[in-house]
């Protein structure tokens, strides 16, 4: 966030009126510059070749892709359409069958997005807004527990779903264990914890830059702190919550590891990135299928970034700008 | 406010969606097994009946096509005593069953690809000993040698189930009819062949080690088969309980002897370029030169066959087939290099005990063998259900009585040895890395 700290200096204009020569200006200049652009264009080019050349190799035949590099379409151009068709509708129980994955996937993503920002509202509001003792301290230590690593809590969170807690013989939390569909239950609850922190950060820091006038005013004409929160408070942030979302949406679709340990390998309940790592066989012998798939998993985050990209722009500079 | 009202009608549309696929998920997992448990066709089964209504969950490494074929093997089973099983495969296996087991969700059963991870779990205590049942049928079925792998500390833990191979030396059979070249019966034909084939003026063997974080591992294959044929079975046990050094000169000579191919310019690396090459070439890639002619020898195991393209004929007057990887001294037998898994069980319950038995029998190995691409070194298994020319031969070696079988030595070793310093060695030692510097500093790295 401190990066964004640069670009809100040169949106304030009146320093720079003073010292018109100053060094923001000048590399403001440079960057706008025709060779600027032309570099800035050749980069975004060398950037996108391996994704372009995955792009070509998926509708490229098995056995060009496993003996030849993709570029050699352009002097022997061999098309199909088998990588996609295998990958979408194989018919083995556990080849392909992209699609039912892809709505595990869904189902998984969806409420593991709205979850953590419906609580982190809630919580940033009461933490920014809410008189009450030891709320500093409160929201440094869910901001200090940013710091701990998701990979470090995989076993212990596992441990107190699958077994539960006693101590001494008293049972706190019995074992759950959750068989088949349960298990997206599993899953949406492990992202929402580990998202929180970050979750709670992000909108603390746009909530707490409202201004205090607003809140005054409404207390004044008699709202109460649910009534601010929703008619002021959330039309206000939206963009941070736009970026959030779009933040937790790409983890989540992306993400393999939480999957794997607690949504498990079964078509009832594994994701798609799931069904991804298992494409390729036993051995990595089907490794050409992974260039559709590639492409598969991609459109649905594309979708979203495209369609919340301007709020993603926008939410960039939430909490580091005030005002 | 309108703006407010959208974003939750929005909301509430969208959470409605998931609801509904929840739901929809939630009906169509039911399933029902509408088999006459009494009937002939069951009779097979009877001894494991009696367990209805049961699932039991298996993890392992066994994953797509494969994984499919295992599935329908047992399904009959599953039909006639009413015991679902609940089966995942993973790539990441071998990582995952120790998050799993640790945070008390460990599977009813796993197919441990290594002794070694699997001793892992015995150490911990976590793993139960085979039950009586299971130990007898075991014993019925497999040769010791087999028994003793899957047992740890004078107890048995796994039965075997699937075995593979290791020491084969892929060809092309049209090439070799081509130019006249004979399959070679001895180490010193073998060598011959390639200096005649060196001698025309294009290299004979291709190589791959390149494996993602397991990079290296069909190299140290290469030395357990050498070590194998040149130290002979006794030291190479030796070798793998550490009861020698990494770097005895016994090792170092079977080292130097892989080397004679792998780091000799001449022979390596066909079709990809110098003897670095090796390191760089994927283990699946390796050997797919040979369909265009541009190599003619890969040493890989008989499970190489899934990586031809499709339409590649396996047979020995086919497009590819493989040859038994000859021994340095023939007097001393025939040695060959196998791996497998073993099923290890994390539950006792008695459908869990019912399906681990099943597993170990000569009906299961004949059931899964008669789908194809399936070796096992069952001695119940028929040589005539089993479908390729390869897996035949490979069925073949494992029966042949002057076989010296010995288990992937990689798999046995602490996995900080044989999944870490021994495949990481390797890869230093084809980059350039000479073999004593090689092996003093995988000696160094064994667990004290």
């Amino acid at each position: 966030m401190t990066a964004t700290a640069g670009a809100g200096a040169i949106i304030a204009p009146e320093p720079l009126q003073a010292q018109p020569d100053s060094a923001v200006k000048r590399v403001r200049r440079k960057l706008n510059s025709r060779t600027a652009s032309i570099v800035s264009i050749l980069i975004a080019i060398l950037w996108t070749i391996p994704t372009f050349g995955l792009f070509i190799s998926s509708f490229r035949p098995e056995n060009d892709i496993k003996t030849t590099g993709w570029w050699t379409f352009f002097s022997n151009p061999q098309l199909t359409l088998d990588n996609y068709n295998e990958v979408l509708f194989g018919t083995s129980s556990s080849s392909g069958q992209l699609a039912s994955y892809f709505v595990n996937s869904l189902v998984i993503t969806i409420p593991s997005v709205l979850f953590p920002i419906a609580f982190a509202a809630f919580a940033s509001y009461a933490l920014a807004w809410m008189r009450f003792r030891g709320r500093d301290w409160l929201y440094i230590l869910i901001f200090a527990l940013q710091i701990v690593p998701l990979q470090m809590a995989l076993v212990p969170l596992l441990k107190l779903i699958s077994t539960g807690v006693s101590i001494g013989g008293l049972t706190l939390l019995p074992a759950w264990a959750p068989q088949g569909v349960d298990r997206f239950m599993a899953v949406w609850l492990a992202h929402t914890c580990f998202a929180l922190p970050f979750a709670i950060f992000l909108l603390h820091n746009a909530m707490s830059s409202l201004p205090g006038d607003l809140m005054e005013a409404a207390r004044v004409d008699g709202a109460t702190h649910a009534m601010i929160f929703r008619n002021i408070v959330l039309p206000l942030i939206t963009p941070a919550i736009a970026a959030l979302a779009i933040f937790q949406f790409l983890w989540v679709w992306n993400d393999l590891l939480v999957a794997l340990i607690f949504a498990g390998g079964n078509a009832e309940s594994a994701p798609m990135t799931v069904r991804l790592a298992q494409l390729a066989g036993t051995r990595g012998n089907e490794w050409q299928r992974l260039t559709s798939g590639a492409f598969v998993s991609m459109i649905i985050p594309l979708i979203v970034f495209l369609s919340l990209q301007r709020y993603f722009v926008r939410g960039l500079l939430t909490g580091s700008v005030k005002g | 406010m309108a703006v407010l009202l959208r974003g939750r009608r929005a909301l509430v549309l969208v959470s409605a969606v998931g609801l509904a696929l929840v739901g929809a998920a939630g009906c169509s997992s039911g399933t029902s097994s509408n088999a006459n448990k009494d009937s002939a066709e069951c009779a097979a089964f009877k001894q494991y009946q009696g367990h209805d209504g049961t699932t039991v969950s298996i993890y392992a490494t066994i994953r797509d096509t494969e994984a499919d074929l295992l599935e329908q093997a047992w399904k009959k089973f599953s039909d006639c005593t009413g015991i679902k099983i609940a089966y995942e495969g993973s790539g990441e296996m071998e990582a995952q069953i120790q998050v799993r087991v640790d945070g008390g969700n460990a599977p009813d059963l796993a197919f441990f690809p290594q002794p070694g991870l699997m001793n892992r779990f015995v150490k911990s205590g976590k793993l139960k000993p085979a039950p009586e049942k299971v130990k007898a049928e075991a014993a019925k079925n497999w040769s010791k040698d087999w028994i003793g792998y899957g047992s740890s500390g004078g107890k048995f833990y796994g039965a075997p189930l699937g075995s593979n191979v290791k020491s084969f030396v892929w060809y092309s059979p049209k090439t070799f009819k081509e130019k006249g070249y004979k399959i070679p019966t001895t180490w010193d034909e073998l060598i011959g062949l390639s200096n005649q084939i060196a001698a025309s003026g294009t290299k004979p063997w291709c190589a791959g080690i390149e494996s993602g974080e397991a990079t290296g591992w069909p190299a140290t294959d290469w030395i357990e088969d050498i070590m194998l044929r040149d130290q002979g079975p006794d030291v190479y046990d030796q070798w793998v309980n550490h009861q020698i050094p990494f770097n005895d000169p016994k090792v170092a000579s079977a080292v130097d002897r892989a080397g004679s191919i792998l780091k000799n310019e001449k022979f390596v690396n066909a079709s990809f370029g110098g003897v670095k090459s090796i390191a760089t070439t994927s283990f699946q890639e390796g050997g797919l030169p040979i369909l265009q002619g541009k190599c003619t020898l890969h040493r890989q195991a008989s499970f190489y066959a899934a990586q031809w393209p499709k339409g590649t004929k396996v047979a020995e007057d086919g497009d590819v087939y493989a040859f038994y990887f000859p021994a340095v001294d023939a007097s001393k037998g025939k040695p060959v290099l196998v791996a497998g898994e073993f099923v290890g069980a994390f539950a006792d319950r008695p459908e869990v005990q019912a399906v681990q038995e099943y597993l170990a029998s000569a009906d299961f190995a004949n059931s899964r063998a008669k789908l194809g691409s399936w070796v096992s070194a069952n001695k119940g298994l028929d040589v005539n259900n089993v479908q390729n020319p390869i897996d035949k031969l490979s069925v073949q070696i494992l029966n042949d009585p002057s076989t010296v079988a010995r288990f992937d030595g990689s798999d046995q070793m602490p996995a900080a040895v044989g999944a870490g310093s021994f495949w990481k060695g390797m890869t230093d030692w084809i980059n350039g890395t000479d073999t004593k510097t090689a092996l003093d500093k995988i000696e160094a790295s064994w667990p004290k």
